[in-house]
């Protein structure tokens, strides 16, 4: 544990600690371009130099470990100096456009040169010019700006896992580019914005909107994938016009997925701002008073027994507890939350939780991934998966489609064959989890979506038990969910009651004729053409597959419109904060099943979002007592069963487009368009 | 004898006689008053007037929808909305709307903007019969600026060697 001074102050640290980090350890600052925390070092801005006693010039601080009995000085004439003069030679050849950049007013280059650059330049000689790169439909580049810090590669290299970035030439010729000019084909692209310190590459889909002293910033949940990454929402008026990471390093650390980013442009498109009714044949504007009417006058007329509720993937909470509740009143048992038909055991909630957590996953040695693309389902854990990878010798094995995930894996074959082997423990990856201190599967949501889900789940759950997954402080099994709203929506049991129909029996259920209304909370991921003549009452806040079919269309309140509960894949509890106000006449979704449940003479009992929460408290424990990570006990689940020799099939097809706001977004349409289409090559509707 | 000697000063008119005399000794002096609408006063190049949004010789608007206006405009009186234009792709307005009725005409606007775009003309004759005239629009200010523009940039160039 190495003892050093800075500016007299002594401080301990631990091996291999740099300069920079101990000095942060006091609350010094110490300017930087190329140092980030979560990226190797590159020591090339040397904007940290620091003075080091008995060194005959400044030591770059973000690259010095710390020794015994160093003695640091950062506040020196001799620092200052060295500063101003990095600083003029950065910018050098820094354009002046800071008016039309948009980085400027959160520009690390910008602030910096005010604190620690000097009054003016010296320089007369012409700056340099640099061509653009095109990096895609989500980064724009101005490679003018780019002071050559590297950030960007490393991240692309070290983060992302694409190696498409590099840095070429030399001295004034060199520039940061593309090997061979193609758009960067990563989940996490659109974390280059944030790294770059300066405006060389910004968010094109945001370019020249706003500016960030205009913004209101709310921190909310991120509900597109069932990570739950923290994010910020930035709003000016009534607009979201940008989302930003947060700091969770539970969660997302301090990156987002791009859908996370850039899908928020659906949320203006495609909206359903008032209710509609439809009336020969054809869906027409109502008022909320004749919409309640004309399900008021249906549901009196249908036996309880033939309705049915399904709830969809972006639903909070709280809209599933008050409709839950409702039906309940009502009297009929059939109601999921689980619409991509899933039929597993969930009376435990270790059986369908990502037990190891996300942070959890940087103690993995073993890790065999079933049914599952991570690097699409959740491209944070992915990039969690990574990060493990790069720093130890993670031993990864993938049962399901060969993909690339960034790392290398070993592939055990496309259906669940090889999972019969690891549980009786002859197949030879098993040695190798049993053999990990701290072995993990993860398994799909995707595979327990199939039509042996059930007997998946509990063979990889023997597969868990028998190879040493499950032991004192280490629980390596790991389901990934989906949906932002599925482990709430189970944890609160929106469920098939006793006697009750799940997703698929209710589809059957409403082709025969048996069920006769369906009520979808925001469930758009069905196939509604198996609704049957069901009288579909739809509540939600796009106009997508499910508003489409329904009778009754009922305007409710997007993720950034209401304060609500979600539960991401690991089973934490979080909440989303209100950016912005509906849509039009559009509501919070539990008031809309309140004020439904009034109409109907089954007035709820809850009327403000405290004592609904109580409800939902009552309803789990896992809702009492506020946010934060609820794990779950170890205990037997699953329903043995015969598991079909199917290959697992990819889950989602394109990950730019999984729901309602996506599918909504011009933004994402752009990037199925670059990435997604081109993969599959050009139809021939193009051009 | 005091008693007297106001009596005289009263009797003799003398007050009457000093004011008479500087009513005389002004009329032989140059007149401080105009005739307003034909003649004017002196305008300092300083002088904040009316705005107006310069143009570059070429043709092409100075403003680059840079928001700094906007940001220091102590009565908020401006408002700007961007878009990169359709024909380059280069930063530009799509909106520049300036409450006259709520500006006070401080010049921090023109002291903000990097490029000279935003200024304080040396019109003050600008009134109008209704408050909706006030409400200044993009086309508007361009106007204003391509009629001032050659006392404008005269002005400018007066005080550039002090700013």
């Amino acid at each position: 544990m190495p003892k050093l001074t800075i500016d007299g102050l002594e401080v301990v640290v631990d091996h291999g600690t740099s300069v920079l980090q101990a000095c942060e350890k006091l609350g010094i600052e110490i300017p930087r371009f190329c140092y980030h925390e979560r990226l190797s070092v590159a020591a090339n801005c040397r904007m940290c130099l620091v003075e080091m006693e008995r060194s005959p010039k400044p030591i770059a601080s973000c690259a010095m470990p710390c020794a015994d009995g160093m003695v640091i000085r950062t506040n020196s004439d001799t620092v200052k100096n060295a500063r101003k003069g990095v600083m003029e030679l950065i910018l050098l050849n820094h354009p002046l456009d800071c008016p039309i950049c948009d980085q400027g007013g959160e520009c690390d280059l910008q602030d910096q040169a005010v604190a620690y650059g000097g009054e003016h330049t010296r320089s007369v000689e012409e700056r340099r010019a640099v061509t653009n790169k095109d990096l895609g439909p989500l980064v724009k580049t101005e490679m003018t700006r780019c002071i050559l810090c590297t950030r960007c590669v490393r991240f692309c290299e070290e983060i992302a896992g694409v190696s498409v970035l590099g840095a070429v030439g030399r001295g004034m010729h060199s520039e940061v580019t593309t090997y061979v000019g193609a758009a960067i084909e990563s989940e996490l692209s659109g974390n280059l914005p944030d790294v770059c310190p300066v405006g060389a590459l910004t968010s094109k889909p945001y370019a020249f909107t706003a500016r960030p002293w205009e913004l209101r910033k709310t921190e909310s949940v991120d509900v597109l994938d069932a990570v739950g990454s923290n994010i910020r929402v930035d709003v000016r008026g009534s607009e979201v016009l940008r989302v930003l990471p947060r700091l969770n390093e539970d969660v997302n650390e301090e990156w987002i997925g791009d859908k996370t980013r850039y899908a928020i442009d659906g949320l203006k498109r495609q909206r359903v701002d008032r209710p509609y009714v439809r009336r020969d044949g054809r869906l027409q504007p109502a008022s909320w008073d004749e919409a309640f009417g004309a399900i008021v006058a249906k549901l009196k007329s249908v036996p309880a027994s033939r309705v049915a509720a399904l709830a969809g993937d972006l639903v909070d909470v709280e809209a599933m507890t008050a409709l839950k509740e409702l039906m309940a009143s009502l009297g009929s048992p059939n109601l999921d939350c689980r619409q991509d038909g899933a039929r597993f055991d969930t009376t435990e909630r270790a059986g369908y939780l990502f037990n190891t957590t996300i942070a959890g996953l940087e103690q993995a040695d073993a890790l065999l991934l079933v049914g599952t693309n991570p690097r699409i389902e959740a491209p944070i854990v992915n990039a969690r998966i990574r990060k493990r990878y790069r720093e130890s010798n993670l031993q990864v094995a993938l049962i399901g489609q060969p993909v690339d995930l960034t790392y290398s894996y070993q592939h055990l074959g496309e259906g669940p064959e090889a999972l019969s082997g690891l549980a009786d423990g002859s197949h030879p990856f098993a040695a190798v989890l049993k053999a990990a201190k701290h072995p993990v599967l993860i398994l799909g949501a995707g595979a327990l979506a199939r039509g042996d889900g059930a007997a998946l789940q509990a063979l990889a759950r023997r597969v868990a038990e028998v190879n040493g997954l499950i032991r004192e402080g280490w629980n390596g099994f790991n389901v990934l969910q989906l949906a932002a709203a599925r482990v709430g929506g189970l944890d609160i049991g929106f469920l098939p009651g006793a006697g009750g129909r799940d997703t698929r029996a209710i589809l059957e259920g409403a082709q025969k004729g048996e069920i006769e209304v369906v009520y979808l909370l925001g469930a758009d991921e069905i196939d509604a053409s198996r609704l049957g003549k069901a009288f579909v009452i739809y509540q939600g806040h796009h106009g997508d597959r499910g508003a489409h079919r329904a009778d009754v269309v009922l305007p409710g309140a997007a993720y950034t419109e209401k304060n609500a509960t979600y539960v991401n894949t690991e089973g934490r509890v979080q909440r989303g904060r209100q950016a912005v106000f509906p849509v039009g006449e559009a509501r919070e979704d539990w008031k809309i099943v309140r004020a439904l449940s009034e109409r109907l003479g089954h007035t709820l009992p809850f009327d403000n979002l405290a004592r609904l929460r109580e409800r939902m408290a009552a309803l789990s424990p896992v809702f009492a007592g506020g946010e934060g990570l609820k794990a779950a006990a170890w205990r037997s689940f699953g329903v043995t069963g015969e598991v079909t020799a199917a290959p697992f099939a990819p889950v989602i097809e394109n990950f730019y487009m999984t729901d309602p706001i996506s599918r909504a977004s011009v933004t994402m349409a752009k990037c199925t368009e670059a990435f997604v289409l081109s993969r599959e090559g050009k139809t021939g509707t193009h051009g | 004898m005091a008693f007297i000697d106001r009596w005289a000063r009263a009797l003799l008119l003398g007050e009457i006689a000093c004011g008479m005399a500087s009513t005389l000794r002004a009329m032989f002096k140059p007149k401080v008053t105009i005739n307003y609408p034909h003649e004017k006063g002196p305008l300092s190049p300083r002088f904040r007037g009316e705005h107006a949004l310069r143009r570059y010789p070429s043709g092409e608007e100075r403003c680059i929808a840079c928001k700094l206006c906007e940001a220091v405009c102590p009565a908020m009186a401006i408002t700007i909305e961007v878009a990169p234009r359709e024909s380059d792709g280069s930063r530009r307005t799509t909106r520049y709307d300036l409450d006259m009725t709520k500006c006070i005409f401080c010049g921090l606007c023109q002291e903000a903007c990097p490029v000279d775009a935003i200024v304080e003309g040396p019109n003050f004759e600008y009134s109008t019969e209704t408050r909706e005239e006030l409400y200044y629009n993009k086309e508007k200010l361009l106007a204003n600026g391509d009629r001032w523009e050659a006392r404008i940039a005269a002005n400018l160039a007066e005080v550039a060697p002090y700013r």
